[in-house]
């Protein structure tokens, strides 16, 4: 049977790697505006991807994730405006550490509680951040929010001025995001299939056996807690250079419901359900806002409908489809 | 001194409001164990549609005095909402894991905001003839509207209606009942899902009552049932839910500091509450009268 497990594990290497070499060949195709949506959709996999460590994986449904990608925001944001610093590479170098440590703090205090005080606790933290950017504009910039000009990459090899340039950085930021989260994808691969994962997934489904096996559960917890807000303050981190600008609507609540809502639209009992609901989300949510002023009515319906149906996500369903018709072929 | 007065006063204001929101959140959660994150929809709603009805008596030149009718017909139409909402929407998820109940509340939130701009637009409407109804009273030398005193008296009504309904009627003890053993009060006999459906529409109409009862005194706006929702969970988490002390309590708390927050420290006054509610969580996960 290990050759069976080998074959599978070099199957899944060989997708992995004939859909990144897909999502690296589409920009000349696409042109500019769809390179920057899906660099978009990108950085919401990546958060979601965080998310889901704990939805997924953990069993806990954090309704406060707003907050870590508002952290890499806005951790960016002062970054370039106190510090001067203009380097994409200083950006996610000293953005990481700050922001584990905030995830660990928000992470200790959130841990003690699961289910729905969880939810209501991690969504209290997260709004704390939300007030105090919305009203210490002194710092923040209140509503206005902070603006932030284009980094440099690739320590300072590649920068981003006069004519054009905003089509050079469109292009070599897909890059660098697709670089950034094809490293996300695997990091994550490994923590989920490590013992660690293991026994995340083993407290979710069952917190009392785990604890006769010895596990210190809200140990675990927490540890899972500090990587997944690390994750989505890095879908932060790269989303402000894109955007140009960070206001308080990211530390909102309701954008922590689009993070929930985006893993629940790929399914989030899937490693990719995640990055698929990321991706297929955000242009959901684009044509949605494009095509029609009541946009949230139809992400509303959406989602109801999602639940009704397809509650294992669009991966879930493609899979159980697959299932199926192999199924029907043996017999 | 009159200043303090006024204070009081209006924390008393914003404590009747808070809890009218939160007591139906509590009593939804109790009886149903769903935490609903369309209540502050539903309290939008009810400003709304209270706020559209007083401008349509206005404009046919019924007496002023008669628009407090409008009060209760106000939150009576997100009542009848709520009768339609929970068995078309919620019922076929509470043998669903919680994730989904609480999204699926997430997803009607969604809705409804869309549903409120496409009926009435962005921009705020108002009603404040209703307020001018009622004489200004003299604090002092400082003048203070008395409608608010009348929103107050409101507000301990409808504590005291809730208090006597769940806990001194027979539908309270089929209430209580189903919230303690679902199965066991159906096989006494008791329509469960009656109950569930009356329960959800108590809770509605109690959001509604408060949107119908601060619409005279603040317009209604877009994002103001948002901006409730996230109080008034704070008011829950501070008083336990489920508990309708707890909602009363924590109500009083959240708007004594919010008035003392907006004088003494208005930078960091939403701040201090959600702090306070990530404390209460964390000393007492259940709220300071929850027992669930």
């Amino acid at each position: 049977m290990r050759w069976l497990r080998e074959r599978s594990k070099v199957q899944l290497a060989a997708v992995a790697a004939a859909v990144l070499l897909l999502l690296a060949l589409l920009p000349p195709f696409i042109g500019v505006y769809q390179t920057q949506l899906l660099t978009y959709g990108l950085i919401a996999a990546i958060a979601a991807l965080g998310f889901n460590l704990l939805l997924g994986y953990t069993g806990l449904l954090s309704f406060g994730h707003s907050a870590f990608f508002g952290i890499g925001a806005y951790t960016v944001a002062f970054l370039a405006r106190d510090a001067g610093i203009h380097s994409m590479e200083l950006y996610i170098l000293l953005g990481l550490p700050i922001s584990a440590l905030l995830s660990a703090l928000f992470g200790y205090i959130s841990v003690r509680h699961t289910r729905i005080f969880f939810g209501i606790l991690t969504l209290a933290l997260s709004q704390v951040l939300y007030s105090l950017a919305y009203k210490l504009f002194w710092v923040t910039g209140g509503s206005d929010g902070l603006r932030v000009p284009r980094p440099t990459l690739l320590a300072g090899l590649v920068s981003f001025s006069g004519p054009g340039s905003f089509l050079r950085f469109v292009n070599s930021y897909y890059y660098y995001v697709l670089a950034v989260f094809a490293v996300c994808v695997v990091v994550m691969w490994v923590i989920v299939h490590s013992p660690f994962g293991k026994a995340l997934q083993a407290i979710r489904d069952n917190e009392v056996r785990a604890a006769f096996l010895g596990l210190r559960i809200s140990r675990f917890r927490w540890v899972a807690f500090l990587i997944s807000g690390t994750f989505t303050s890095l879908a932060g981190i790269l989303w402000v250079p894109l955007n140009g600008l960070t206001t308080p609507e990211i530390l909102y609540w309701p954008f922590s419901g689009e993070i929930v809502f985006t893993a629940l639209l790929g399914g989030f009992r899937n490693f990719s359900g995640p990055i698929v609901g990321g991706i297929v989300f955000t242009y959901l949510k684009t044509y949605a806002v494009a095509t029609t002023e009541y946009w949230q009515l139809l992400l509303g319906v959406v989602l109801v409908m999602l639940i009704l149906v397809l509650p294992t996500g669009i991966v879930g369903a493609v899979s159980r489809l697959a299932d199926r018709l192999k199924a029907k072929g043996k017999s | 001194m009159s200043i303090l007065v006024i204070q009081i006063l209006n924390s008393l204001f914003y404590a009747s409001v808070l809890f009218l929101i939160a007591a139906g959140l509590s009593l939804i959660f109790g009886v149903m164990r769903i935490v609903n994150m369309a209540h502050g929809t539903l309290y939008a709603v009810g400003a709304y549609v209270t706020a559209w009805l007083m401008g349509k008596a206005i404009a046919l030149g019924v007496p002023l005095g008669w628009l407090f009718l409008l009060l209760p017909v106000g939150a009576g139409v997100v009542a009848l909402a709520g009768f339609v909402i929970e068995p078309l929407l919620l019922r076929p998820f509470y043998r669903r894991a919680e994730e989904y109940q609480l999204l699926v509340t997430f997803g009607l939130l969604l809705i409804l905001e869309d549903v409120i701009r496409f009926l009435w637009g962005g921009m705020p409407i108002t009603a404040d003839t209703l307020q001018d109804v009622v004489p200004i009273m003299h604090i002092g030398g400082l003048v203070y509207p008395g409608y608010n005193l009348v929103v107050i008296g409101i507000g301990a009504l409808a504590a005291i209606g809730l208090w006597a309904g769940i806990y001194r009627t027979k539908f309270g003890v089929m209430l209580r009942a189903t919230s303690q053993d679902r199965r066991m009060a159906s096989a006494l006999g008791i329509n469960v899902g009656l109950v569930y459906m009356s329960a959800f529409a108590i809770g509605c109409f109690m959001a509604g009552l408060g949107g119908a009862i601060i619409v005279p005194s603040q317009a209604a706006v877009l994002g103001m049932g948002v901006d409730a929702l996230i109080l008034a969970f704070v008011v829950v988490v501070i008083g336990g839910l489920g508990s309708l002390q707890g909602a009363l309590v924590g109500a009083l708390i959240v708007s004594f500091v919010r008035t003392a927050g907006i004088q003494f420290f208005p930078e960091i006054e939403l701040a201090v509450l959600y702090l306070i509610a990530a404390i209460v969580l964390l000393i007492k996960p259940t709220g300071l009268f929850g027992n669930a």
